[in-house]
């Protein structure tokens, strides 16, 4: 079998004394994309970000257990190269206000000091923006400030900024929830398309939107993973009582 | 329930005018200062008051050229000193609200604000100009340097505050490094706040005649000596206004002049600047 691009092993997730996720043991191909789905404070946006040490930002988190990015344990790599290796967008479009559109997609050069040639940034600019399906709408205006654009535009934006650096994985917090139904539904295709090239774990507590754009799903409840599986398989016939609960609305 | 409906809009026009008075009444104090002093000062300004120093008694002419460049010379000494480490202390304290060190740096900042200009000077003047042997602008500037600590520390913090964790949370995702974050994301998207507090602070200071009394102490003499006493504006002001000369008194109300108009243009330029560097978030 493939080696899994990330793979927890007993991964656990506190806020001080709260223990959010629970012994979680996950493990994730390459190109797949896989929807992270469970009610509110179930411990699936803690997950996420404890893939990309995130979590350990807020005053009080903390994390145990492993989560192996190919094969090596983040925890034990150094935080700003993990960061660095893995994309991340999040729950509301957050282009640096103080840069163009041009300057936010190659901001993660930028902001860590990597000189480059204009060419090189050229080339990067148009083929992220190319990616994020924002090439065309933008490529008049690039050297405008990235809050002129709507909504579901800075949020492609920010997957721009995401891909721009190459990343294996990015990880999206309810990258839509924000969003009007079109650019939610820009965004969504957008995840078809970045298959091919990257993997995507995508934390939603939108059903529907789980269905329609991923492989795979995972269901979270009480900081468990209850069940983790092929998206058509969750869907239909779960395994776990609780996930058939969950997807057919007994509570939310 | 009709004419309860009557009274109670009443009511709400009353109330309506009575701010509206108000809010025009607290303009009057302001302009009539502003037009008495230029009316007064106005005609004192010229090239010659510009651009010599103090005659002595008994000969005419005579202007505030040590003066200008006192105050320039130590506010610009104050400012080299108390924006980098007012900023720095302010991010600190906006950073980290819940620390202890927060607290406590918080609280004096708070105190420090609230002691009296006078007082400021006296504890200089015992530090520095006792030890060092005599007035000096350094003294001074130090003095000065105090005074706008407090103001700069607290317009960082809360110009910085206000900006979203998302921010932060952009660039550190992209595996960019906390200074750099710091550096080059949430200095200049609060560029705008940070710098409405300098300059308020450098209008503040601009206009102290207490913490310079004990401290750089004054000169009738053109002077760049940082070392030895400097006059400034305002003490210009206090020496020619407290003289028993009427021509004196004329050169004070144009030094008052001048240095009403420097307070002025300082608040209309950031005014400006931040309305026009603001960042859209």
């Amino acid at each position: 079998m493939e080696n899994p691009i990330v793979k927890a092993e007993n991964y656990n997730g506190y806020f001080g004394d709260n223990h959010v996720v629970k012994d979680v043991n996950i493990s994730i191909k390459k190109h797949e994309v896989i929807a992270v789905m469970g009610p509110s404070g179930c411990g699936k946006t803690t997950f996420l970000r404890g893939i990309n040490r995130m979590h350990e930002l807020i005053p009080g988190g903390t994390s145990k257990g492993k989560i192996l990015l190919d094969g090596q344990n983040v925890f034990d790599m150094n935080v700003i190269y993990v960061r660095y290796k893995i994309g991340m967008v999040f729950q509301r479009p957050n282009p640096f206000p103080n840069l163009s559109i041009y300057e936010n997609v190659v901001a993660g050069y930028m902001l860590n000091g990597i000189k480059m040639s204009k060419a090189d940034k050229d080339v990067i600019v148009e083929r992220s923006l190319t990616s994020a399906a924002l090439w065309n709408e933008v490529k008049d205006s690039l050297h405008k400030k990235g809050t002129f654009l709507s909504g579901g535009q800075q949020q492609r934006l920010c997957i721009a900024r995401a891909i721009a650096m190459q990343p294996e994985l990015i990880l999206f917090d309810e990258p839509t929830s924000a969003l009007d139904p079109i650019s939610t539904s820009s965004v969504e295709n957008l995840f078809h398309e970045l298959k091919s090239n990257y993997t995507l774990i995508i934390v939603t507590h939108n059903m529907q939107q789980a269905a329609r754009v991923s492989d795979k799903t995972a269901f979270f409840y009480m900081g468990e993973l209850v069940e983790f599986d092929d998206t058509k398989k969750m869907f239909t016939a779960p395994a776990d009582q609780r996930t058939q609960n969950y997807i057919t609305g007994r509570f939310s | 329930m009709e004419p309860r409906i009557g009274f109670r809009n009443t009511k709400s026009v009353i109330f309506k005018w009575v701010i509206i008075f108000f809010a025009f009444i607290i303009t009057i104090p302001l302009i009539v200062v502003l037009l008495y002093i230029i009316k007064q000062g106005v005609t004192q300004v010229n090239w010659h008051f510009l651009t010599h120093v103090p005659a002595p008694p008994g000969e005419t002419g005579g202007g505030i050229a040590n003066a200008l460049m006192g105050s320039f010379i130590m506010v610009l000494m104050a400012s080299i000193v108390a924006i980098p480490v007012g900023m720095l202390a302010g991010i600190y304290l906006s950073e980290n609200p819940n620390t202890k060190l927060a607290y406590y740096s918080g609280l004096c900042v708070d105190v420090l604000q609230g002691v009296p200009s006078i007082v400021v000077g006296i504890v200089i003047y015992v530090w520095i100009v006792k030890p060092s042997g005599g007035f000096s602008a350094i003294a001074g500037s130090v003095a000065l340097a105090l005074m706008m600590l407090p103001i700069i520390i607290r317009s960082t913090e809360q110009t910085l505050k206000l900006l979203p964790d998302s921010l932060k949370e952009a660039a550190l995702s992209l595996g960019v490094p906390y200074h750099r974050v710091i550096i080059k994301v949430i200095i200049p998207c609060g560029f705008a706040g940070i710098l409405s507090g300098i300059t308020l602070s450098i209008a503040r200071v601009i206009g102290e005649t207490a913490p310079l009394l004990f401290t750089a102490l004054g000169n009738n003499y053109f002077s760049t000596n940082v070392t030895g006493p400097m006059e400034s504006l305002p003490h210009v002001i206090y020496s020619y206004a407290t003289s028993p000369y009427d021509d004196w008194h004329d050169l004070a109300w144009g030094a008052s002049f001048i240095l009403l108009m420097f307070v002025l243009t300082l608040n209309i330029v950031t005014k400006v600047l931040t309305r026009k560097w603001k960042i859209q978030l």
